[in-house]
């Protein structure tokens, strides 16, 4: 067994997972009898072999209606969303689950963990073959120059060939095994959170698509074998978010992820053409090599044009406001894609082009000012949000900020560190999270409380992610959050930012320390303490929560990957242990505290208040997140509309017009024509001798 | 092997041949005529494949070269090489894809046209191997006018298959069609003839490798703009491309398949193989403007495509997208940005093909390929089609890792890097221009896939479904009309679950929203067409002017029309007893015909050194550079 077996073998794995969860997991597991898909008049509900539906279904489906009604966000047909609904219970999902459902259910769940399994097996021998460098690069601050790629195969193009090529260095290793794990436990969890859901077997059909394409970002050689990896996650993440698809909101939100990130995709393609054109290759390692030779202004254009791949994917301002309604998809998909990998994939990419970007210093203050108001203004919102998911979202937008400082203070590792220890501690949020949802049945804190005595294990390990996110010791954010202050502080001392840059960001990643220590400890609050609310358990909760109620903890399948979560989330941040700086660990400690007990006093001063309301005027911006999507609506998405209507208007009237009129000119020049031909004899005879005549004339003259 | 590309030829023709022999017109036999034809071609295309020596693909192989007709120095001069061989096969498969769709189970299935008798089989399956005589010949041809022959031979099957087979406004549609495309035709004949008249040779191998030689630069691009205007109609280009949506959206099926998946790359091939190789400064001068316009049809596609509301025209607009990326690749005149042409040209035969059958296939269902009577929900009712749909939009819209991506993205990259002698940054500014029409082109895509495919179902005219469920939509909507829609409904479920009538009652209820839609179609007659169509057209009235005692009963939407006469009243659902309203997913028919499609998608794109070791030696020696 050596790499260049492996290495591919831990791409193609979940790849095959997929394929064979998509079309083998319902073979022969529709018990009803045929044609029932096709032939029941309900049409819809009974396509996954539904048996005839229930008194109590029809009541749901009305209800569903009414709800889908009342949010009234269909700008199509609006009002017909009712009648829709209550269209042969069109919901299925909600289908009391069939034996041929559970079974391909059942299979699909194996197809999809024991791939995962074996990926993260061989992901880990990769990481132990490579030795786990990238721990002991955490102490010197610099990544190790790339391992030379292990090439399968070229392509000639005509121009740059691209290079099948994968590689295993430090860097990639330690990554696969946080995407490979992450992935397993997601996969875990979900057979418990999807139990009853009819689309289960697409469902983790496309998380191991998505494991797949983001192992093969990870082990990529090649930029454009790297960007088929970056768009095939895009399009899992588009998939995933409209898991539930039913509800429109959910599409659009889909729509919204996929068209931002790929918009920030362009950018990216053309900063991998700017780089492969100057390195005549699209070899990491090549590029990497040239990176010396190329002028400023390739390598400022090479990385401003990546960066705009990096915030769309990487949900930085100004792309980033896909991110929030992403959380319109299930719990783990939030956990896997939003949170733990996907979204780290532009961190990723920068460090791994990193040289380009240190010699790029314009790109690097660009980045430093997008990460600081990124981190501070997702943070603020995030203390505003009431649903539990966006909380996190927000959060998510504000690590990443964090991680993104540090990339623009020149330190890929602590980078890269934080990531990796968000990557537990927010993998193990969302999860946490998703036991809360199930249980509750709704996303808004304002619905939850006191759910500290009936969910005790997720109030203990939530607990722990809350306090890795605030930065507490000796969670595993309290190290990678070290690293990354200490990083940006030298920034201002070294001076490889511009001055003004380095000072915004450190001061915004100060008071960041701040607000993250106050949401995150509100949502804490408002979540497991106070008052236990009546749980609302509503029989049909709308799309984007879990629909089974249930009075006791989750099940084992969703409980162990949680606590499996937070040993790391605990213990990642070790490896930072012998590089602490006290000086800035203390300020960080202190200004978190301060975050966590300002919210603190608030929240005790009237437990059920909302602790947000300290925001005073500030809390609706807050809440809005300051209004962006609002002037994205009216920059970009209406004039896209209205050209489009002018473009269509004008290809019927003008372009297609001329050509009709050209051709009713013709026929009407015929008509002319036509005058002449009337039948009319003495006019013929008259034109012959006319003819004769000029003829005649003619020829006396001219000869 | 030189008898392998004749044979190409000749196997279909003698097959149309042989059906004018009134032996052939048994109902049994024709069914498998046409499979057995084109299957037959499909195997010679695949030899031809197989036994094609990539070692020399940029070489003519295959070749045979007899005179013709010695008066006009006109060679019978057929041959493949790696730029034609993937389209040859493309064509030979899509042909025999689309008897697949026709003819597999018992091809009376909705969208199916080898109904008995009035569908006209026999001279559909006449018409279409014609068009494969055509389709096949062109590319195989090696001599300029025997090129122009088979380039020309295409438009006539191609304009009966919309004129007789079509949608309700097809004659206008087929007219525009054939005189837009003539049009084109005689320009580019034009063309052809300067660059015989000037270079005194017929022989594309010949004049290739002369690059230009022996032709001044003022006639070159003269040569250069006739012979381009005549392919840029058949491309389309924009902006001579108004004929193709309403051709497009008219068309049967198999028309749109076969004219999106390979009509329209013989305008590209024609530049790629004739225009640029052999008029070398011609396209020096032109390609800027080539650029620009190709580019111009990629946002304005995918503008026009974001406003679209019928389906097809949709998919049809957004095949002016793709092609501006061919263009835009050719325009480059590197070897890189012709490649990309190529592979683009495959990869949108494949994807847009498939698009086409599966609004084919939706349209036949629901009566209606209009997104907004489509309602959504589709994943729910038709969770295969719908996820069909899916797929081919992702394909379609350049998703990595499908074969739409690559020509996409190296004809991008070839604009970077356009050709010494064009201005780079007027091509870069194409390239960025470019990738944001891949934006817009994601953008209408995935709205179109979040309106027809996703949310609940049950937002169409529910006559539309009962009628694309019994198979025929306009009888059953004729049959109904707004009271028996509440009538089919209520009674449809026999089961008789509680729940269903709870469901349906609201349902009823809400149908009163729907009268105007299902009372407008149905309750008025089309004489209001042929009237219009009277006016355009005098001299067509007989056909028009037959009158049908069911004249009433057909809707604007459905293949009813006066050649196929329909489906026979007997098959009409009785009223009394309703019809089973639901629509029936994927047939094996349509699986059959599309797997191959989807399979190969997915191959180019996980595997496109596959395409591009055919093409690339072939295209560094077209373009003279060092292969």
């Amino acid at each position: 067994m050596t790499p260049n077996v492996i290495l591919p073998l831990v791409i193609v794995l979940p790849f095959l997972a997929a394929a064979a969860g998509l079309l083998l997991s319902r073979l022969g597991t529709r018990e009803t009898a045929p044609g029932t898909s096709g032939t029941s008049a309900s049409g819809s509900g009974a396509v996954h072999g539904k048996k005839a539906p229930s008194l109590s279904m029809g009541g749901a489906a009305l209800g569903r209606g009414e709800d889908a009604l009342g949010r009234g966000d269909d700008t199509l047909t609006r009002g017909e969303d009712a009648l829709g609904a209550t269209h042969g219970g069109a919901v299925h999902r909600d289908t009391p689950a069939t034996e041929g459902n559970r079974r391909a259910n059942n299979r699909a769940a194996w197809f999809a963990i024991i791939p995962a399994a074996a990926a993260t097996i061989l992901a880990l021998w990769l990481a132990w073959e490579e030795g786990l460098t990238f721990l002991g690069q955490i102490e010197n601050d610099t990544l190790a120059r790339a391992a030379d790629p292990i090439t399968y195969g070229t392509i000639e193009t005509g121009a740059i060939p691209i290079s099948l090529s994968l590689q295993a260095d430090g860097l990639s290793v330690i990554l696969g095994v946080l995407v490979t794990l992450v992935a397993l436990a997601v996969q875990v969890y979900s057979v418990g959170y999807l139990k009853d859901d009819a689309r289960y077997p697409s469902y983790s059909a496309f998380v191991s698509l998505f494991t797949s394409a983001m192992l093969l970002v990870v082990y990529a050689g090649d930029l454009l074998v790297l960007y088929v990896g970056w768009e095939v996650m895009g399009l899992c993440s588009y998939l995933l978010i409209g898991h539930w698809w039913e509800d429109l909101g959910n599409s659009r939100a889909a729509i919204k992820a996929f068209l931002v990130t790929r918009l920030g995709d362009v950018g990216f393609l053309f900063g991998i053409f700017v780089l492969g054109a100057a390195a005549d290759s699209f070899r990491i390692v090549d590029v990497l090599a040239k990176v010396p030779e190329m002028s400023t202004g390739t390598l400022v254009a090479a990385t401003m044009l990546l960066l705009a791949g990096v915030a769309g994917k990487s949900a930085q301002v100004p792309l980033h406001t896909w991110l929030p309604d992403a959380m319109a998809g299930p719990t783990p998909i939030s956990a896997l894609i939003h949170a733990a990998t996907m979204v780290a994939a532009g961190i990723f990419i920068v460090a791994r082009l990193f040289p380009a970007f240190l010699q790029a210093q314009p790109t690097l203050d660009v980045l430093a000012v997008l990460a600081a108001l990124g981190m501070l203004g997702s943070a603020l919102a995030a203390l505003a949000q009431d649903d539990l998911k966006r909380v996190l979202a927000y959060s998510t937008i504000s690590q990443l900020a964090f991680m993104a400082a540090a990339l623009a203070a020149g330190s890929s590792t602590a980078a890269i560190f934080h990531l990796i220890t968000h990557g537990a501690f927010k993998a193990l949020l969302f999860l946490a999270a998703g036991v809360v949802i199930h249980h509750v049945g709704v996303n808004y804190m304002s619905q939850m409380g006191g759910l500290r005595r009936e969910l005790p294990v997720t109030f203990v390990t939530m607990g722990v992610g809350f306090a890795a996110l605030i930065g507490l010791p000796p969670t595993s954010g309290f190290f990678s959050k070290d690293s990354v202050l200490l990083a940006v502080e030298q920034a201002m001392t070294e001076g490889r930012l511009t001055d003004a840059a380095a000072v915004l960001l450190y001061g915004c990643a100060l008071a960041t320390l701040v607000v993250t220590g106050a949401y995150s400890t509100r949502a804490w609050l408002r979540t497991f303490l106070g008052r236990p609310r009546a749980v609302i358990a509503l029989p049909e909760p709308p799309p984007g929560t879990a629909h089974v109620i249930d009075v006791r903890e989750a099940p084992l399948s969703m409980l162990l990957p949680v606590i499996l979560l937070a040993v790391p989330a605990m213990l990642l941040g070790l490896p930072g242990l012998g590089h602490l700086d006290v000086t800035v660990a203390v300020i960080s400690v202190a200004l978190a505290l301060l975050g966590v007990g300002i919210v603190y006093a608030v929240w005790r001063s009237d437990p059920a208040a909302d602790p947000a309301r300290m925001l005073g005027p500030f809390r609706v911006p807050c809440e809005q997140a300051f209004y962006l999507d609002r002037a994205y609506a009216v920059l970009f998405v209406r004039p896209v509309l209205a050209m489009a209507r002018l473009v269509a208007r004008t290809d019927s009237r003008v372009v297609d017009g001329a050509v009709r009129e050209s051709g009713r000119s013709v026929v009407g020049a015929s008509g002319l024509l036509r005058l002449a031909q009337n039948g009319n004899v003495q006019l013929y005879v008259s034109g012959v001798l006319a003819g004769v005549l000029l003829i005649a004339v003619g020829a006396v003259m001219f000869t | 092997m030189s008898w392998l590309p004749v044979a190409l030829v000749a196997v279909p023709l003698l097959g149309a041949l042989a059906l004018l022999s009134p032996a052939t017109s048994r109902r049994g036999l024709l069914r498998v005529y046409g499979l057995v034809v084109t299957g037959a071609t499909l195997v010679l295309a695949v030899i031809l494949a197989v036994s094609f020596d990539y070692a020399n693909a940029a070489t003519p192989q295959f070749v045979i070269d007899r005179e013709w007709a010695p008066g006009l120095a006109l060679h019978f001069h057929l041959g493949v090489d790696g730029i034609s061989l993937p389209l040859v096969v493309l064509t030979a498969l899509l042909t025999f894809l689309c008897f697949l769709y026709l003819c597999w189970g018992d091809a009376r299935q909705p969208g199916q046209l080898l109904r008995p008798e009035p569908g006209r089989p026999r001279a559909l399956i006449f018409t279409l191997l014609v068009l494969e005589v055509g389709m096949i010949g062109t590319f195989l041809a090696l001599d300029l006018l025997l090129f122009f022959v088979f380039f020309e031979i295409v438009l006539i099957p191609m304009y009966f298959v919309i004129a007789v087979w079509g949608g309700a406004d097809r004659r206008a549609a087929a007219l525009k069609f054939i005189l837009y495309t003539l049009l084109g035709s005689v320009v580019l004949l034009l063309g052809l003839l300067l660059i015989w008249a000037q270079a005194g040779t017929l022989d594309m191998v010949a004049l290739a490798q002369a690059q230009g030689g022996g032709m001044a630069r003022g006639i070159q691009v003269l040569a250069f703009v006739a012979v381009g205007v005549g392919f840029a109609v058949k491309t389309p280009m924009w902006p001579l491309h108004t004929w193709l949506p309403d051709a497009h959206t008219e068309a049967p099926t198999v028309g749109s398949v076969l004219l999106a998946g390979v009509l329209l790359k013989m305008g590209t091939y024609g530049i790629a193989r004739i225009a640029i190789p052999i008029l070398p400064e011609g396209a020096a001068a032109v390609a800027p403007w080539l650029g620009a316009l190709g580019v111009v049809g990629i946002i304005y596609g995918a503008l026009a495509c974001l406003a679209q509301r019928d389906l097809k025209r949709l998919i049809a607009y957004s095949s002016i997208g793709h092609m501006g990326f061919v263009l835009l690749g050719l325009a480059t005149l590197t070897p890189a940005g012709m490649n990309a042409a190529l592979f683009a040209n495959i990869a949108h035969g494949l994807i847009t093909g498939l698009l086409f059958f599966v609004a084919g296939g939706i349209k036949s269902r629901y009566g209606t390929a209009d997104m907004t009577q489509l309602g959504g929900g589709m994943l729910a009712v038709l969770p295969h089609l719908g996820a069909v749909l899916s797929f081919a939009c992702f394909a379609s819209l350049g998703l990595p890792g499908l074969a739409g991506f690559w020509g996409e993205m190296l004809a991008l990259f070839s604009a970077f890097e356009p050709a010494a002698g064009l201005p780079r940054p007027l091509f870069v500014a194409f390239m960025v221009i470019g990738g944001l029409g891949a934006l817009l082109t994601a953008a209408y895509f995935l709205v179109m896939l979040s309106r027809v495919t996703h949310g609940l179902p049950g937002r169409r005219s529910e006559a539309a479904l009962v009628g694309g469920g019994a198979g025929h939509g306009p009888v059953a909507v004729a049959a109904g009309g707004a009271v028996g829609t509440g009538e089919v409904t209520a009674s449809a479920d026999p089961s008789g679950a509680v729940a269903g009538s709870v469901d349906y009652s609201g349902e009823v209820a809400g149908s009163a929203d729907y009268s105007g839609v299902v009372a407008g179609p149905a309750g008025t007659p089309l004489p209001v067409a042929p009237a219009v169509r009277h006016e355009e057209f005098p001299d067509e009235r007989p056909i028009d002017s037959v009158e049908h005692s069911w004249e009433e009963d057909r809707s604007e939407w459905g293949y009813s029309d006066d050649w196929l006469e329909g489906e026979s009243a007997e098959e009409a659902p009785e009223p009394d007893e309703p019809a089973v309203p639901a629509m029936p997913d994927l047939r094996p028919y349509e699986l059959v015909a599309w797997t191959p499609l989807i399979v190969l998608t997915i191959l180019f794109g996980l595997w496109p050194k596959l395409l591009f070791s055919v093409t690339t030696p072939a295209v560094q020696a077209l373009l003279g550079v060092g292969s």
